[in-house]
């Protein structure tokens, strides 16, 4: 909200500069964001325009349309300006840009020629000032602005019109809508500053004849959501333009001035904080304001000439007949107060706020009124608040106040009170006030207190407990004052959990064998499935659904990380990237049922994605064997061949185990799929479940002497069929390797004519060795005549050579 | 056969002085001490000696041999150095030549800045708590005194899930507190570092998916005071010694008192710049005292216990410790730029 400084200063004073003004409202709760973008602080960039009077003026002999002037700025010596405009005539007065001058959008004039002749500045038009024809309606829609009356010669026009302030851009925190107002802020300014706080003087004469009564009565259907409603009348009403001083005012907080009536109704909104509304009261049949919910499908043309189609939820205003405003939103153009009203009504009323919200945000009309009352305004200010029009029209001489109002309101709002203690206030805060001292502080926000307890002004919804009480005494006692300190209490021990230490583990590890954190999105679209050409009933595609989705690319929360993981290396691949090794440690969101009955799991997964040099089926593998070393599990691992993941390729495909659990899967990706992905190259992922794998992972380590006696190696090659996997092979050997058997490595695959078609040959180092002896030939001989008879009676192994 | 062996050893020492190399000196070598070698054989003319002859000669002898033999030595040694020092001079490399490195990975920034906050608070005594993403709107709406028709439901443009319930996709780190004190007891210090969303359009400085930490600490005679000694600490250590914050009053539902901290411009240092709208401070983080209903609503008794609660969004920091100007970067992947961190 903007609060313009000129107007505060009439509840409060304030005598320092804008920032410490600023300043000081900040710490005190109420955060200025800066200086508003408004034309009253552009306009302080004026400087040398002062109002000067034509003396005489001739026709340019050069030109069509220009004439020259002979100015009298009060210096002694008459200017000649030139200028275009049509509306100047001698005895004008006028505003004079001099020499050197500066104008609100920051252009410089200097003197110069114009098609010959000397033109020593400029007269200026509202519009080169930084206004517009709503600030002043009296000046010509083109042309320049002439002064109504005979200000002083050489004055400066800033002063004259009244064009500058410092207006400054509040941020205002829901709990305190009392502060969406002048006199809101001004009351916080008071309390900050420690100075008294002028509440305006609101006195009415209310001199015609009659009782508001006599014109309207009000009817609520819905005291719920009107809990109050008044109504006053004024007679003989004159609508014309407001008075410059109002203008200002309304200027200056970025309202345009319209009409004296509507700017009434704006003036004490932004004064308030109440807002307010005017019928022409001839168009309100019977005279009788009925406050009722709205029928479902009910037209209505709101004051902006749009149609509108109502619903059971929002609220009217309405008389017997039909609905004359949206009510706490816009009044409709049936009732609008137009240039020769007779007579109207003002009305000043409370709604409930939420319903105002929901209802402004349904109709799309977000409006100055709608703003201020979905934030619950107190009922309480309603009465001040019609009382300042009538004062206003009284002021302003617009109209005749009709004695008494029409003040419907059921359930009167009255000051509450809160129990608190100096004692425990103090004790939560961390400081030591004195009961009086705390009294002080809230006497200062017109909260009455004895020590005990603290009676609420009906302004303040929002101080409702002791803890509320707190932060008014922390907050103008200073929050900055509050000293500062270490929490005492109970030492607990800092930690990470063992699963977070696990989680780091893994971080370090992928870090080490070369790949990069990745970061993707949690929710994607349903696309994706037939990108990964998932099959239709899988259960993946059971997933949790974003009722209001950005769109539908963003719209499900993933069942599997592969896409994401795609997605990057695809980026990467389309930037020209050579290679990219990527890992992700995020979730994916498992629904035990769609739609869920209850939260899904969110599954911790580690992805692995990589493309580019060096990069085959066994790199990848090899980071997952890596992964379960540094977690303590690599006994427990093992691959199976797969080819049940429909993005993976089918030969190149392993499902991961840890004891008998499936853990993941790693491979390379599916050619078709690569071709989805944008990726013209092989790349490999690998996908497993942390919350398996958390299961497995044994941290302790326990030491084994080092080897004191030699090991024995033996070299064993053979030829098998093509199709047999190492992993038999190297079963065999550890269940026929006896309990000297220390190492098995495949050093050697081989495919080709030597060995023959359909068959390869492997080779493997075999260690043995013994803790406490060296071992003989003998003892050695034995374990391999018995894995090579077993090789040739399972798996058909021929011997190469021993 | 005094003369001769004398003889035998200005020879000899003459013949090695004028060897080029190592296998030349070996060669002079057996040429005397060799099985045919000169002294060799000369001294198998001991035996004919006489008694009396026989010690004399014999120490002479023994005299010869030994500097027959530390003369070689010395020039074995010298050549050696040479030949070292010549494959050495031979040897010499370019060393500004690019070593070979090993391809390292890098961590992810976010997760670095979250693993030095993580470190800080570690020190302080917190443990890290972890919860749902997907959340009930219990608990990250109605346990933190924000009920149905608060406008801060609508004001964080929630995304809502389908489901059997008033579930959603938490819009805060929040309900970690709730869902901290419902499973504790205090002493509690905890932090929650975590993905969060909002209906935002992503652009480079918005993303509907971005990271919170949330801090709790319940305990007996926690004040507003401890809050700050908190805070200040920590903004010191992630920030620099010098970093100064303040706490101005703000408005949270779930905290009473509430405050925003704010930290000198890590731009200008607190001078006022461009970044910081010449105020020279910086917005960091909300926090406050746990309001009393939402303890009572774990079943904590406020007028037993005390705490304070803050939250702040990790993508802003991030940017700034680094310098990154587009939010977007932190979820492309793109190696180029993950590889600088």
């Amino acid at each position: 909200m903007d609060l313009a400084l000129k107007w505060v200063k009439d509840y409060v004073d304030i005598d320092c500069d804008v920032n410490t003004f600023m300043d000081v409202m900040t710490m005190a709760g109420q955060k200025a964001e800066g200086i508003a973008d408004n034309v009253c602080n552009r306009a302080k960039a004026i400087d040398k325009c002062v109002v000067g009077r034509i003396e005489s003026l001739e026709k340019h002999p050069d030109s069509d349309h220009l004439v020259i002037c002979q100015v009298n700025v009060g210096s002694g010596e008459n200017l000649q300006i030139v200028t275009g405009a049509p509306n100047v005539f001698a005895g004008a007065y006028v505003p004079v840009a001099l020499d050197g001058s500066t104008l609100a959008n920051g252009v410089k004039i200097k003197k110069g020629k114009l098609r010959g002749a000397v033109s020593n500045g400029m007269m200026c038009s509202v519009e080169e000032l930084g206004f517009t024809t709503h600030d002043f309606p009296d000046a010509p829609e083109n042309g320049i602005y002439i002064f109504s009356g005979e200000p002083e010669l050489g004055s400066d026009v800033k002063e004259v019109m009244q064009l500058t302030d410092d207006v400054v851009e509040f941020e205002i925190t829901n709990n305190r809508p009392d502060c969406y107002s002048v006199v809101g802020l001004a009351r916080e300014a008071a309390a900050a500053f420690d100075k008294p706080f002028k509440y305006p003087e609101i006195n009415v004469k209310a001199e015609a004849e009659g009782q508001s009564s006599d014109f309207v009565s009000v009817e609520i259907k819905n005291p719920e959501l009107c809990p109050r409603y008044i109504g006053r009348v004024v007679k003989n009403v004159k609508v014309e333009p407001s008075p410059l001083w109002l203008r200002h005012r309304l200027t200056s907080m970025g309202v345009r001035p319209i009409n004296n009536i509507v700017d009434i109704t704006n003036y004490v909104m932004l004064e308030l904080g109440q807002p307010m509304h005017a019928f022409d009261i001839d168009t309100i049949d019977e005279g009788r304001i009925i406050i009722r919910n709205a029928e479902d499908g009910e037209k209505f043309t709101t004051l902006d000439g749009q149609n509108r189609v109502l619903d059971s939820s929002m609220l009217v205003i309405s008389d017997p007949n039909k609905a004359v405003a949206i009510a706490g939103v816009m009044g409709g153009e049936n009732s609008k107060v137009s240039p020769n009203a007779a007579a109207i009504l003002f009305e000043s009323a409370n709604f409930n706020g939420p319903n105002i919200r929901i209802t402004a945000k349904k109709l799309g009309m977000r409006t100055d009124a709608s703003a201020k009352y979905e934030k619950g305004l107190a009922p309480n200010t309603a009465l001040d608040a019609v009382n300042r029009a009538v004062q206003l029209v009284e002021m302003l001489g617009c109209g005749e106040v009709v004695p008494g109002m029409v003040d419907c309101y059921p359930n009167k709002r009255e000051p509450w009170e809160v129990a608190y203690s100096a004692e425990s206030i103090n004790k939560l805060i961390g400081f030591n006030l004195t009961d009086q001292e705390m009294i002080d502080i809230f006497k200062k926000i017109e909260v009455e207190a004895d020590g005990k307890t603290a009676k609420i002004p009906t302004f303040r919804p929002d101080l409702v407990s002791e803890a509320d009480l707190a932060e008014e005494v922390a907050r103008f006692y200073g929050y900055d004052k509050i000293e500062t300190t270490l929490a005492a209490g109970t030492p607990t021990c800092g930690k990470k959990s063992y699963t977070q230490l696990i989680e780091d583990k893994i971080r370090q590890t992928m870090v080490a064998c070369g790949f990069c954190e990745a970061m993707t999105f949690s929710f994607e679209s349903p696309k994706v499935y037939d990108k990964l050409s998932i099959d239709e009933n899988s259960p993946l595609r059971k997933a949790v659904k974003i009722t209001n989705p950005l769109g539908e690319d963003f719209s499900i929360m993933r069942t599997q990380s592969a896409n994401g993981m795609l997605e990057s290396l695809s980026t990467n691949y389309n930037r020209r990237n050579g290679s990219a090794y990527l890992f992700e440690m995020g979730k994916v969101y498992m629904p035990e049922e769609v739609p869920m009955k209850k939260l899904p799991n969110e599954i911790p997964t580690l992805t692995l994605g990589m493309y580019g040099k060096n990069c085959d089926f066994y790199r990848i593998k090899g980071v997952v064997e890596e992964l379960a070393g540094a977690l303590g599990f690599a006994d427990k691992l093992s691959f199976e061949p797969d080819d049940s993941v429909p993005f993976m390729h089918p030969g190149r495909l392993a499902k991961i185990f840890g004891k008998n659990e499936e853990l993941g899967y790693v491979g390379e990706v599916h050619p078709l799929t690569l071709k989805n992905y944008s990726i013209g190259t092989r790349a490999y992922i690998a996908v497993v479940d942390l919350s398996k794998v958390f299961e497995l992972t044994a941290f302790e380590r326990s030491f084994k002497p080092l080897p004191k006696y030699p090991a024995t190696e033996r070299d064993v090659s053979m030829v098998v069929a093509e199709d047999v996997t190492v992993k038999e092979i190297e079963d065999i050997i550890k269940k026929k390797g006896g309990k000297n058997l220390e190492r098995v490595k495949l050093f050697d695959v081989y495919k080709g004519e030597q060995v023959g078609k359909g068959l390869k040959s492997v080779a493997y180092s075999i260690r043995f060795r013994a803790a406490d002896r060296t071992l003989t030939d003998d003892e050695v001989n034995k374990p391999v005549d018995k894995i090579l008879a077993e090789l040739k009676d399972k798996l058909g192994a021929v011997l190469r050579d021993k | 056969m005094k003369d001769r062996l004398l003889e035998v050893k200005a020879k000899a020492l003459e013949s090695f002085g004028k060897v080029k190399d190592l296998k030349e000196l070996d060669e002079a070598r057996v040429r005397v001490l060799g099985k045919k070698g000169e002294l060799t054989a000369l001294m198998k003319g001991m035996g004919k000696l006489s008694k009396e002859e026989r010690p004399a000669i014999g120490q002479l002898a023994n005299e010869v041999r030994t500097a027959i033999e530390q003369d070689l030595e010395k020039r074995r040694t010298q050549f050696e150095e040479q030949a070292v020092a010549a494959k050495l001079k031979k040897e010499k490399i370019d060393v500004t030549m690019p070593g070979k490195k090993s391809s390292l990975g890098h961590i992810h920034p976010m997760n670095t800045v979250i693993e030095d906050i993580k470190n800080i608070f570690i020190g302080m005594g917190y443990e890290i708590a972890e919860g749902p993403e997907i959340e009930d709107a219990y608990y990250n709406f109605t346990a933190l005194n924000i009920p149905k028709g608060h406008t801060a439901r609508d004001e964080q443009d929630t995304f809502y899930v389908e489901g059997d319930g008033e579930f959603l996709l938490r819009t805060q780190t929040s309900p970690m507190q709730i869902r901290v004190m419902e499973q504790r007891k205090p002493p509690i210090r905890i932090i929650a570092p975590g993905r969060v969303y909002r209906s935002d359009d992503v652009d480079a400085t918005h993303s509907p998916i971005f990271h919170q930490l949330e801090g709790l600490v319940v305990d007996k005679g926690i004040t507003m005071g401890d809050l700050k000694g908190a805070l200040e600490v920590f903004a010191k250590q992630l920030f620099g010694e010098d970093t100064k914050v303040r706490f101005r009053p703000h408005h949270f539902p779930f905290t009473e008192p509430s405050a925003e901290m704010d930290a000198t411009c890590f731009a200008c240092g607190g001078k006022g710049c461009r970044v910081c709208k010449d105020s020279g401070w910086i917005e960091m983080l909300g926090c406050g005292m746990v309001h009393p209903k939402v303890l009572e609503r774990c079943g904590i008794d406020p007028k037993v216990y005390s705490g304070f609660a803050f939250g702040m969004g990790l993508e802003r920091v991030t940017m700034q410790r680094y310098g990154i100007n587009d939010l977007r970067l932190l979820f492309e992947n793109d190696v180029k730029f993950l590889k600088q961190f």
